[in-house]
């Protein structure tokens, strides 16, 4: 067992274990939006984003993928943690307004409004990559990529051809942190050349 | 890739050993009259684009037309960039080192008849120095090149690229050759962190302590380890890595080979950005050749060391020249970067040790090992160690390439040897580090150019580039271009930079607009510390450092958009309003010539008056005017 300290509380995890696994064993709250159980994490909604302090010394890495080492102290409410969360919310509630699960998830940490203009009122996918991963890792199909890079990045069939190796299982779906994926469903699949029925 | 080859001027042969080397020096030496008058013109990507290719075409057509008096021929080479890309093409006349600039096609026949056969200068040719006035006739008294300390620039401008035997006159393999037969492989890595070099991509991390580390990865995890090229210079205005490979890419070659031998690497690989074809055409010759001499591939210099090399190419994602995304992109992954909590030295490259430099870095590698650690560590200062190459661009006379010693003051690169802002107003400010670097104003022009020093101001030292900007630059507008360009950049993976870059970017639209207020810039500070803390990899937390560096050194600028909605500078549209000042106008009618929506009127020789309803703000009438009588409020 690996003994560390998260809050200035003695806390022990297995070796391999990340610090927002050992922080749910423990119960400690740390928001996030992009980690599910079933697939790698990737570190990528930055909501987990804890401090690590060593004497004056400190960073904050993210805690879903930052593998748990002996004698670490980790600190979950601090001020920079605070600043990086709030404003990924705030952010969030600008470019994802439709999606009711993000503005709950605000609301808890006490971001109720954005200054930010809101460009797409219907948005309320964060591009989080679960269902490509579930997809991929789980499924084992790559039926759905996150395709294109920065501000034109956005999820669909891979080069957003809608293709015939989908096979409907709604992994995606399930694993959609905010219910995009229903509408975004339509657009990866293709029609298939046989129909599902003679596939059995 | 057939008839690579062809520049040798005989059938390569197997060298097997370090004497062979020496023999092969000796040979090609003997060929060549260091008296025998040369005409030597600029092939790098500067100067092509200028057109040399049609000036050396020109000279050879000239050359054969002339039946020439002279008593000896005269060879032309074509060589990599010799730095001083505002004045190409460039043509030198060597023995006597006299240097053309701005040479046309049709200025050939002066240059063989005159100069060559005749030993006459050529006036219109030469440089004029813009301080003193004085035209020069040899480049070794123009300030340009006086100033500086070629290191690792020093053989290109002299050998052609395409020759591995002008690279093996010029020691090109020497230090490889010194290292296969009297060093091991210990001693490599040993003088390398006697020498203090410091990665030359950007962080600045020390090459002796990387390779180290990877030494130790080795021992708990085994072979094989990668070493790796990073090629993928993509900051704009920066152009140093190009230039080495194209110039001199032997010298990276050689470097990465010493790296190889010193970790017991058998596979290497360059990535270098596909906007750089002739960087990949001429490495690609250069491994050819090295291949053919035995100097790569197979029991080098049969020595029992094997290592070879391959290209990647990159595929216009400038993330990919992040470690992480680099190495996915090389497993055929699309370019992401990875959380970097186990570092590359341990698991790099398909989760193997792995050494990746940039391509200065491992061009600095020969000279260590030819002349030892301890030499290298002489130059430049302490924990700054050697020169350091910085492509110089923007608001200065001479733009183009230069090396230095490090820890020279900033005013000495910029105004010494860059000569200063054209029209001789001082600086206004130096972005150094490319976007994710930050903004040095005047008043710190006597900050030393090392690590360290550029760290404490704020910004870094990056790969390289230097951006001059005068009076007429906005800082405001400075980053906005910045962030512009991440935008489109950032993969997109992690949250504070895709949707971060985006919103400061549009907070700063609101100062250039007229909207931004005192609140938007402590928002700025806040959202950029939350960028910084927050970003999954260097390109996103570093991005905010030209927005903090420039509301650091220039707040009166951005409150000057806010309190009194005005661009100083005069580049924000929204806030700036074209006048003619009616006591210089002549009324030449030039401006009303040439603006776009006519909105100039006036009669011939009175005062003429813009209609600010129809000005779209182009700034055209100012740059038309020679009266200096367009006024920006």
């Amino acid at each position: 067992m690996i003994k560390f300290k998260i809050n200035d509380k003695e806390v022990e995890a297995r070796t391999g274990w990340t610090v927002l696994e050992t922080a749910k064993e423990y119960g400690i709250d740390i928001p996030t939006l992009c980690h599910h159980p079933a697939v790698a994490p990737t570190g990528s909604c930055r909501l987990c984003m804890v401090e690590l302090k060593e004497g004056d010394w400190s960073k904050l890495v993210a805690s879903c993928i930052y593998p748990v080492k002996e004698g670490i102290n980790i600190y979950t409410e601090t001020p920079k943690v605070h600043n990086v969360r709030r404003w990924i919310l705030e952010m969030l509630l600008a470019s994802c307004p439709a999606s009711e699960e993000i503005r709950k998830l605000a609301e808890k940490h006490g971001v109720v409004s954005t200054r930010f203009p809101i460009h797409d009122p219907d948005q309320n996918c964060l591009i989080c990559g679960l269902c490509q991963r579930v997809c991929e890792e789980v499924v084992g199909l790559s039926a759905i990529a996150v395709v294109d890079r920065g501000v034109h990045k956005k999820v669909g069939a891979p080069f957003l051809r809608p293709t015939d190796i989908c096979v409907a299982c709604g992994s995606c779906v399930t694993i959609c942190p905010t219910g995009a994926m229903q509408e975004i469903f339509d657009t990866v699949r293709g029609k298939p050349e046989l129909p599902l029925t003679q596939l059995a | 890739m057939h008839n690579q080859s062809a520049a040798l001027q005989h059938d390569p042969w197997r060298l097997e050993s370090l004497d062979d080397l020496n023999k092969l020096k000796e040979q090609l030496e003997q060929k060549i009259d260091p008296d025998h008058p040369e005409i030597v013109v600029c092939h790098g990507t500067g100067c092509l684009a200028n057109g040399s290719e049609a000036v050396s075409d020109a000279i050879q057509t000239a050359l054969s037309d002339s039946g020439i008096k002279a008593k000896v021929i005269p060879g032309i080479k074509t060589t990599g960039c010799q730095g001083f890309c505002s004045r190409g093409p460039l043509v030198l006349i060597r023995p006597q080192g006299i240097f053309y600039q701005r040479v046309k096609p049709k200025d050939a026949g002066d240059i063989i008849e005159k100069t060559v056969a005749q030993g006459e200068i050529i006036d219109r040719l030469l440089y004029k120095d813009p301080q003193s006035g004085e035209k020069i006739v040899h480049e070794e008294d123009i300030p340009f090149y006086k100033l500086q300390d070629r290191k690792v620039l020093h053989n290109i401008g002299k050998i052609d690229p395409t020759n591995i035997d002008d690279s093996i006159i010029a020691g090109g393999y020497q230090a490889l050759a010194k290292a296969l037969t009297t060093m091991t492989p210990e001693k490599v890595v040993k003088e390398v962190e006697i020498s203090g070099l410091r990665g030359r991509g950007g962080a600045g991390f020390p090459a002796g302590r990387k390779w180290r580390s990877a030494l130790q990865a080795i021992e708990k995890k085994g072979r094989p380890v990668y070493v790796v090229v990073n090629g993928d210079e993509g900051d704009p205005g920066a152009f140093m890595d190009r230039t080495i490979m194209e110039g001199d890419p032997h010298a990276v070659l050689e470097g990465l080979i010493l790296g190889a031998y010193a970790l017991g690497a058998e596979q290497g690989f360059l990535y270098v950005r596909a906007e750089y074809p002739l960087a990949i055409k001429h490495l690609t010759i250069a491994m050819e050749q090295a291949r053919a001499y035995g100097l790569l591939g197979e029991n080098i210099l049969n020595s029992g060391f094997s290592f070879d090399v391959r290209i990647n190419r990159g595929a216009g994602a400038f993330v990919c020249g992040e470690s992480t995304a680099l190495f996915t992109s090389i497993e055929g992954k699309p370019g992401n970067p990875k959380p970097k909590y186990v570092r590359s030295v341990e698991e790099g490259l398909w989760g193997r040790p792995t050494v990746l430099n940039n391509v200065e870095t491992w061009a600095n590698i020969p000279l260590i090992i030819d002349k030892g650690g301890e030499w290298y560590n002489k130059i430049g200062v302490s924990h700054s160690t050697g020169t350091k190459v910085f492509s110089l661009v923007g608001k200065v006379n001479n733009v183009g390439l230069v090396e230095v010693p490090m820890g020279l003051p900033l005013s000495d690169i910029v105004e010494k040897i860059g000569g200063g802002v054209p029209g001789g107003a001082p600086f206004k400010a130096v972005q150094t580090g490319g976007p994710s670097g930050g903004c040095i104003p005047h008043s710190l022009k006597d900050t030393a150019v090392d690590f360290d020093s550029l760290t404490k101001a704020g910004s870094m030292m990056g790969s390289g580039a230097m951006i001059v900007m005068d009076d007429t630059d906005c800082v405001v507008d400075l980053g906005r271009y910045f962030l512009r360009f991440l935008e489109e950049e950032s993969c997109g993976k992690c949250m504070p930079c895709r949707f971060g870059l985006s919103r400061m970017r549009e907070i700063l639209d609101g100062f250039s607009e007229g909207r931004g207020t005192q609140a938007d810039i402590d928002d700025l500070l806040s959202l950029s510390e939350a960028i910084q803390d927050g970003a999954l990899c260097a390109l996103g937390s570093s991005a905010p450092n030209p927005v903090l560096t420039t509301i650091r050194y220039f707040k009166e600028e951005y409150l000057a958009h806010v309190e009194s909605q005005k661009c100083p500078a005069g580049v924000c549209k929204d806030l700036i309003t074209f006048q003619i000042d009616p006591d210089n106008c002549t009324g030449c009618t030039s401006c009303a010539r040439k603006c776009p929506t006519g909105c100039i009127s006036g009669d011939k020789k009175e005062p003429h008056t813009i209609n600010a309803d129809e000005c779209i703000r182009c700034g055209i009438c100012r740059e038309s005017c020679k009266f200096d009588a367009i006024r920006v409020i």
